[in-house]
């Protein structure tokens, strides 16, 4: 490990020697820094959606934090790896032409190194080349965001990325248009919520006798897990890193009339997310705001790997659910989520006609 | 200890009288049985209600149970259940299922629950069958709550119940430990009736039934009955249908599905005639 910094540092150095003009001129030292303070998903760090600001340097500070976690109603628990401590990494959100200083620390308590690539990033693998982190160190990484959208951000540690990701080490950096989000004929859109649901495929192990094993390391875990992760069968389907992360006490809320922006990210499978019993408005699919968003949509695509966007205003109170509409997915492996909207009902949408009762012949 | 062993050792050693206090064990039956006594108590009346269009909590009534009965003071358990499938009158289980003699045995459907007591009757010359659910209430003692999980109920906005149902459930406890445990780890009641209420809910033979409000009569009355549908009590009633094991795919729909599928069984006096 000492050689590969060694190395590491060298081509730092190297890239500075070669750049040494430039570097007396970095015109992005010169801007604004201001210092973000990441929150766990499915909750989103308070910013402005258009800004009338010159772009600035947008700092966070991350740590990794490898950690037993449960996830699902049986105690079954998994050795997860976390940005930040939660599944998936807490969401980023800065505007076109800003830039994203990053320090990612990777804990003395961890076992293993961790880097991070950034989708939205341009060059060495998205960062990752540049925050190859030890149990022990961290490191700062400073990229320009030039493309809108919502984005995935990995660990991507080489010969074991398909691990880290499915481990729990993904989340969403969404970079904004300077002037805020647009429908498809250019009219500006406004959100009063936001929410990131993330989406894990997990691979637990099970011994002879089918129960799930646990493990008190992610290398004792290892091998076991990768023999599952190849059968491609995840064993859960959640979001937020567990079976009803996202219901009961912790469901995500609404009022009848406001506006929800629903990120939704899978860093490594497809997924098709829906809202029972409502639409996505305008829905960017693919994720990037430079394309026109999509209309009244009833369920969205997420290729493994992306994330996506979907506007919706809600017309009717109630409990939703918000589903990866792969319904064994849902209900039998954990990918559902609830949204409880408080209102007035709305009896022109819909009204009972007549309850549940007795065949009447007509 | 399995029944079927259990009434070849009583048999052989030719004992008079067996553990389990109802008076009259005097056979091989060594199932340990309590009586209920008839003590009236407040109970909600199963099934979905609804005045005009709109759902509402089913009436709370005085119970006032005609005689006492006899229910089993624990679930039945692993051993007990594997005896049935040994003797091939059972269904064999999901997965690789337990033999224990002290945990219940958990992952039957109310048909399972049917086939294993047609056995143990034809085994102990008793008529068993599966509790109504207001046996089920009085044997529970204070494990049975008329409680209902709201009064909410707004005639022009079904969602204000919706969203109130499911605040309800969310705050409820949830069971911190899914596992079966051991007989008496959930208490034992005044009737000696054992872990009512804990994590295993338990079958009833009462089918599911709709009943709406009927203005002109001043009750209730029965629109529907589906015997496909039986409710499943525990720590909050429930609805499952007939043939489901695992009770998470099985009902409760939003809100928090019970942990696990068991059952006890209620021993009528009259014998089972001999064939």
């Amino acid at each position: 490990m000492i050689t590969r910094r060694a190395t590491l540092m060298g081509a730092g150095l190297a890239a500075l020697l070669a750049t040494a003009p430039a570097l007396a001129l970095d015109e992005a030292e010169k801007l604004e820094h201001v210092t973000v303070e990441l929150v766990a998903p499915p909750f989103v760090h308070p910013h402005e959606q258009a800004t009338k600001a010159k772009p600035k340097v947008i700092e966070f500070h991350m740590p990794i934090i490898e950690k037993k976690v449960v996830v699902d109603d049986e105690g079954t628990t998994f050795q997860a790896m976390t940005f930040n401590g939660s599944m998936p990494g807490p969401t980023m959100v800065v505007h076109e032409g800003d830039y994203v200083q990053l320090t990612l620390v990777n804990l003395e308590t961890n076992s293993m190194p961790h880097n991070i690539d950034f989708h939205a990033a341009t060059g060495a693998l998205g960062g990752a080349k540049l925050t190859f982190v030890n149990p022990g160190e961290q490191a700062t990484l400073r990229f320009k965001a030039t493309r809108t959208g919502v984005f995935v951000y990995h660990c991507a540690p080489e010969g074991m990325v398909a691990w880290h990701v499915v481990s729990g080490m993904s989340g969403v950096l969404m970079v904004l248009p300077r002037d805020g989000l647009k429908d498809a004929h250019g009219r500006h859109l406004h959100y009063d919520r936001v929410y990131t649901v993330g989406e894990n495929d997990l691979y637990i192990p099970k011994d002879a006798n089918g129960a799930y094993k646990s493990y008190e390391s992610p290398g004792e875990a290892y091998a076991d897990t990768l023999e599952v992760m190849r059968t491609l069968t995840p064993t859960h389907v959640v979001f937020n890193g567990a079976r009803g992360a996202l219901t009961g006490e912790h469901a995500m809320t609404a009022k009848v009339g406001e506006t929800v922006l629903f990120i939704h990210s899978q860093a490594n499978r497809d997924t098709r997310p829906h809202l029972i019993g409502g639409h996505g408005d305008w829905v960017w699919e693919t994720g990037k705001f430079d394309n026109p968003p999509q209309k009244d949509l009833e369920t969205w695509f997420i290729r493994g790997g992306s994330a996506g966007a979907a506007l919706y205003t809600f017309l009717q109170p109630g409990v939703y659910a918000y589903v990866n509409h792969n319904l064994i997915e849902a209900n039998e492996l954990g990918a559902a989520a609830h949204v409880k909207v408080e209102g007035k009902w709305n009896d022109d949408l819909m009204k009972q006609i007549s309850p549940p009762g007795p065949i009447v012949a007509h | 200890m399995a029944h079927a062993v259990k009434l070849a050792l009583a048999a052989m050693l030719s004992l008079g009288a067996y553990a389990g206090e109802a008076s009259e064990s005097t056979d091989a039956d060594t199932t340990p049985l309590a009586t209920i006594a008839a003590t009236p108590i407040a109970y909600r009346l199963p099934g979905e209600f609804v005045a005009g269009d709109m759902p509402v909590n089913g009436p709370v009534i005085e119970l006032k149970p005609a005689q006492s009965f006899t229910i089993m003071k624990r679930q039945v358990s692993e051993a007990d259940y594997a005896a049935c499938v040994d003797a091939g009158a059972c269904q064999k289980l999901a997965g690789t299922p337990g033999r224990a003699d002290d945990l219940p045995v958990v992952g039957v459907s109310w048909q399972d629950a049917e086939a294993y007591a047609r056995w143990l009757s034809v085994q102990t010359g008793h008529r068993y069958r599966l509790p109504t659910d207001a046996e089920w209430a009085l044997a529970a003692g204070p494990a049975y709550r008329p409680d209902a999980l709201t009064d909410v109920a707004d005639p022009n906005d079904p969602s204000k119940r919706w969203i109130a149902v499911y605040e309800a459930e969310s705050k409820a406890e949830a069971v911190a430990e899914r596992r079966p445990q051991p007989f008496g780890t959930f208490g034992t009641n005044a009737s000696g009736v054992m872990d009512a209420g804990g994590n295993v809910w338990e079958w009833t033979s009462a089918c599911y039934t709709r009943q709406a409000w009927d203005e002109t009569a001043g009750a209730f009355r029965q629109t529907t009955e589906n015997c496909g549908v039986r409710v499943v009590e525990g720590r909050h009633r429930t609805y499952m249908v007939v043939f489901i094991r695992d009770p998470r795919v099985g009902g409760c729909a939003v809100g928090r599905p019970p942990a696990n599928l068991g059952f006890r069984l209620v021993r009528d006096d009259t014998a089972e005639p001999s064939s």
